[in-house]
């Protein structure tokens, strides 16, 4: 074919304009970074990112989260090293999209990774400690038909032998004062003045007012007086520093051992590892904690009964909705592009703009939308197109999977169109020439020559075209939200649930929230999506080098 | 809340909190100066100082600036009201509270409990005798595991919605609705918004109670034992063949949804609407000659629905619980403070002074606070997410015909057994 002179002519002439262009951005850099303004508004622009980054660090700090400190100084020393220093040109223009894709992609990749390896999700949501504390308070159970009792804190009086231990002091309901602290039971006194049935003042002590309850909140919510010697009478706690009850406590827990004890059936629950504290018949207490799982959820994202059930079927029908969803939208973007590509059309630009309004609409709008126009009774389709049919769009296992398809056809086929058009234009139309005076048919042209070239420029598209809808979590939510349901097979999975709904179900609608299970799942559809990427685009260079 | 939550936004909250817990850009500087605060040894000053954080949302943030004045005129303490959407509150608070930048309290439904307390995130909070000043219903949805975790501020409920235009007086039974609604030659007799994959047990619940078939057994305090399921008793199956034959005579269609109820309800197409009082200022609004009545039973007995019942709640991780549980019980759960909420947000108040005061002021409330009085809470077990989803699929398969109802009634109970194990 006689392509040599057609195709080295826009080569030389954009080589050419490359040049130009090249030139004038390196005069640009020259009159720009010799000038002093500039140089000024650097200076100001990093002195004040630097300022908000010590700032930063030292609020850090003192609330000693050192690792995410020490990075923000790290950050910004390296941001201004390399706004100062004379070259490092690719540098300057990459470091804001650094920043970025590090706070936004790469922590957010490294932390999902993070999360697959521990059992973080409902119940297990913070330290060891904290579960501690959460189960100590949530087990205070108040003693039935226990009265109220005015309180009133105390401290001992006097200069000297004084230490800061707190008392309570309260009136019983015959009448006598009682006084007691953490270490001593409530034991009765006359030594005290009492006023509307509180303690006002006591030999001894010093009544403490509200200012200095607030001073020392925590030791005060924090503290138990014993009604008398015997631990199952129950102790005596306020929350407010104005009323106390008597309450009894369901679990002890003993420090040395790091076991919970039951004070109602004696069961001792152990800390054996699982992130929870667990009898010995497998019986847990909520709120555990948070540890490192291992392989744990990998494991049970393929073995656990609710999942993998249906696990296989959801993954063909994930493939074959990709697959489908690139297929269709492109033939019908490439179909659209090449009729909207000929001269002959008139008016071309104003169908293009409508082409391209469903890509405008927010996909999420026009699911919706759609859902409503697929209502077997009341939507637009049955009742206007179809006269009056009863079609179950949505809610036949069958047609909701193509009414998804239709849908996402609609979504996707603009930006198809979008990039066929371009690809399209830049392919010259002497190679069609060429072929129409050697004699090949439209129809042969456009098969051998036009869509190779097309598909070399567009291939990298469809991959991840196709990977976007590998993951299309909005749609199949917002359309048919996985369903319809097989409701005599007893799982929560639809038919149109793809993998990425399926995990959000398992993993978030079902019993309860497990960001460690969901993490692995999302981990193990981006090996699939990741793998399916790099073996296609191989294929693609392979395909590069035919051509 | 009004239905199970859209769970695709907790999805994402989750993400984006856990990203900026982490990255530490979340209000960081307010943690240090509380901090700082609570260090400062102010023994000389006349009146305490200090600082409460509350999470509130915007419709309740006034009222709530109202009661933050006059607790820090009476005790000095200052309370930063930081505005939330209320959707949001949950997962905010579960993911913030480790991190220590939680809020001392927050806004919220108590259907949230079972997250809250199994994640060890919320403090008990002792009412004391002012627990006999509130609603039962309130204090017992409130009530988690034995303990209660909040101070409740309103009820809200269904009932059902009547265009007194077109049938004047309340029906007695679901059968004598449906026979009211036809004869007011409306197009629908009756209507319920539900969804075609999901129906709505939330809505369909007070029919279903009227066949005896809750769906949890009750403990003696109110509160729900989870392991025993009711659900699936005889009431249950007699429930189920209810709604096949509804389902089959065209009063409950699962085409109808929610948007699609209002809106016939407010064009004069149907004399009843089974809703909630969201719906109301929209028939208001379109002029619509609204009464509200008791929700008419099908079954032998009373059609109680759930009671979502909002409140405010303690963070586990506060280290201001003596300040915030003062500002708690005796501030928002005023009279005055009550009061004043209900204003905002027109539901009923859990405060039984208040609750008297707002049935006496206003005709709607009264009517939805009538129903909301004897109705039950909802269950808050932190399984609920998987009961709803199996409840409502198999609703909408029975309603549609799909099979035998008692043989799907049955599969639905031996699902939700498993789920909530």
């Amino acid at each position: 074919m006689a392509d040599g002179s057609t195709t080295s002519r826009p080569v030389r002439e954009t080589s050419r304009r490359r040049a130009r262009r090249q030139k004038q951005a390196s005069t640009l850099i020259e009159a720009t970074s010799s000038g002093w303004k500039l140089m000024l508004f650097k200076i100001v622009v990093l002195s004040l990112l630097c300022a908000t980054a010590v700032y930063a660090a030292l609020v850090l700090f003192m609330i000693e989260r050192w690792l995410v400190g020490s990075l923000v100084i790290i950050g910004a020393a390296a941001l201004t090293w390399i706004y100062l220093k004379r070259g490092v040109l690719p540098a300057k223009y990459l470091a804001p999209g650094l920043v970025f894709l590090l706070i936004f992609q790469i922590f957010v990749v490294l932390y999902s990774g993070y999360v697959a390896f521990t059992n973080y999700g409902t119940g297990h949501n913070s330290t060891k400690d904290h579960a501690i504390q959460a189960i100590m308070l949530q087990s205070q159970d108040r003693v039935p038909d226990s009265p109220t009792y005015q309180v009133s804190v105390l401290e001992e009086a006097g200069e000297l032998l004084t230490t800061d231990q707190l008392y309570l002091a309260v009136v019983s309901a015959d009448d006598e004062i009682l006084i007691g602290s953490a270490e001593q039971p409530l034991e009765p006194t006359d030594q005290a003045t009492v006023e509307d049935g509180r303690v006002v003042a006591a030999e001894g002590f010093e009544v403490l007012e509200f200012h200095q309850l607030l001073e020392r909140q925590t030791e005060i919510t924090d503290l138990s007086v014993a009604i008398s010697e015997d631990p199952n009478d129950g102790y005596l706690r306020t929350q407010d520093g104005q009323r106390a009850y008597v309450y009894t406590s369901r679990y002890i827990y003993d420090e040395a051992a790091d076991t919970m004890t039951s004070s109602e059936t004696g069961t001792v629950y152990r800390d054996t590892g699982e992130g929870a504290f667990i009898a010995e018949d497998g019986d847990q207490l909520l709120p555990g904690w948070r540890i490192n799982v291992g392989m744990d959820n990998f494991v049970r994202a393929v073995t656990e009964e609710s999942i993998r059930g249906p696990l296989i079927y959801v993954t063909l029908w994930t493939f074959a909705f990709a697959f489908l969803s690139v297929a269709t939208t492109f033939a019908l973007g490439l179909f659209l592009a090449m009729v909207f590509n000929d001269k002959r059309m008139t008016s071309r630009k104003y169908y293009r703009l409508v082409m391209i309004l469903p890509y405008a609409f927010p996909g999420f709008l026009s699911a919706l939308v759609w859902a409503g126009m697929m209502n077997q009774e009341f939507g637009f389709l049955n009742n206007v197109l179809f006269g009056g049919a009863a079609i179950p769009w949505l809610t036949d296992p069958w047609l909701a999977k193509i009414s998804i398809l239709i849908v996402n056809l609609w979504l996707g086929f603009p930006y198809m169109f979008l990039v066929c058009t371009g690809a399209l234009q830049s392919i010259p139309e002497e190679l069609s020439e060429a072929a129409q005076v050697d004699g090949a048919k439209p129809f042969q042209a456009f098969r051998s020559i036009k869509l190779p070239l097309l598909l070399t420029a567009l291939a990298p598209l469809l991959i991840s075209s196709f990977a976007f809808n590998f993951n299309n979590f909005n749609l199949v939510y917002m359309l048919t939200g996985g369903g319809p349901r097989d409701v005599s097979a007893g799982v929560s999975v639809g038919s149109t649930d793809i993998l990425i709904s399926m995990v959000y179900k398992v993993a978030f609608v079902g019993a309860q929230a497990d960001y460690g299970l969901a993490s692995a799942f999302s981990i193990l559809i981006f090996i699939i999506v990741g793998t399916i990427s790099v073996v296609a685009f191989r294929r693609t260079k392979a395909l590069e080098e035919l051509n | 809340m009004k239905t199970p939550a859209p769970d695709i936004f907790r999805f994402s909250a989750v993400l984006s909190v856990a990203a900026l817990a982490l990255t530490g850009c979340g209000g960081a500087d307010d943690a240090a100066s509380a901090d700082e605060e609570a260090g400062d040894d102010g023994a000389a000053a006349p009146e305490a100082s200090g600082e409460l954080s509350v999470w509130v949302d915007s419709d309740r943030a006034d009222v709530l600036a109202e009661a933050a004045a006059d607790f820090e005129a009476d005790t000095g303490i200052t309370v930063n009201l930081v505005q939330q959407d209320f959707a949001e509150v949950r997962d905010q608070f579960v993911s913030q509270v480790p991190t220590g930048e939680g809020p001392d309290i927050a806004v919220g439904a108590h259907d949230w409990l079972g997250v809250l307390v199994t994640n060890g995130v919320v403090a008990p909070v002792e009412l004391g005798d002012a627990a006999e000043d509130f609603e039962d219903v309130a204090i017992e949805a409130w009530t988690y595991d034995g303990q209660v975790y909040g101070v409740p501020y309103s009820i809200e409920n269904i009932a059902l919605l009547r265009n007194a235009d077109l049938v004047n007086e309340a029906p007695g039974s679901f059968d004598e609705m449906i026979e009211l609604g036809e004869t007011s030659g409306a197009t629908y007799p009756f209507l319920v918004g539900l969804d075609a994959q999901t129906a709505d047990p939330y809505h369909l619940y007070p029919f279903q109670m009227s066949f005896g078939a809750p769906v949890f057994g009750q403990n003696s305090d109110g509160s729900y034992n989870a392991e025993e399921l009711t659900i699936g008793n005889e009431g249950g199956i007699e429930f189920a063949e209810w709604l096949a034959d509804q389902g089959e005579a065209g009063t409950l269609s699962t085409n109808i949804d929610g948007d699609l109820a209002r809106e016939n309800f407010i064009d004069g197409e149907s004399p009843f609407l089974l809703t909630g009082p969201w719906n109301v200022p929209a028939a208001e609004e379109a002029g619509i000659n609204l009464a509200v009545d008791p929700i008419p039973a099908a079954g032998e007995e009373d059609a109680q629905p759930f009671a979502g019942v909002q409140g405010f709640f303690l963070s586990a991780q506060s280290e201001n619980t003596l300040a915030a549980t003062t500002f708690l019980v005796d501030y928002v759960g005023s009279p005055e403070i009550q009061q004043s909420l209900y204003e905002v947000g027109g539901r009923a108040p859990a405060l039984t002074e208040a609750f008297d005061a707002a049935m006496a002021d206003d005709e709607i409330v009264a009517g939805f606070g009538a129903v909301g009085a004897e109705a039950v809470p909802m269950p808050a077990i932190p399984e609920m997410g998987a009961v709803w989803d199996y409840w409502g699929a198999s609703q909408a398969a029975i309603i549609n015909g799909e099979g035998d109802p008692a043989q799907l009634w049955e599969q639905m109970a031996e699902d939700i057994a498993e789920a909530t194990e």
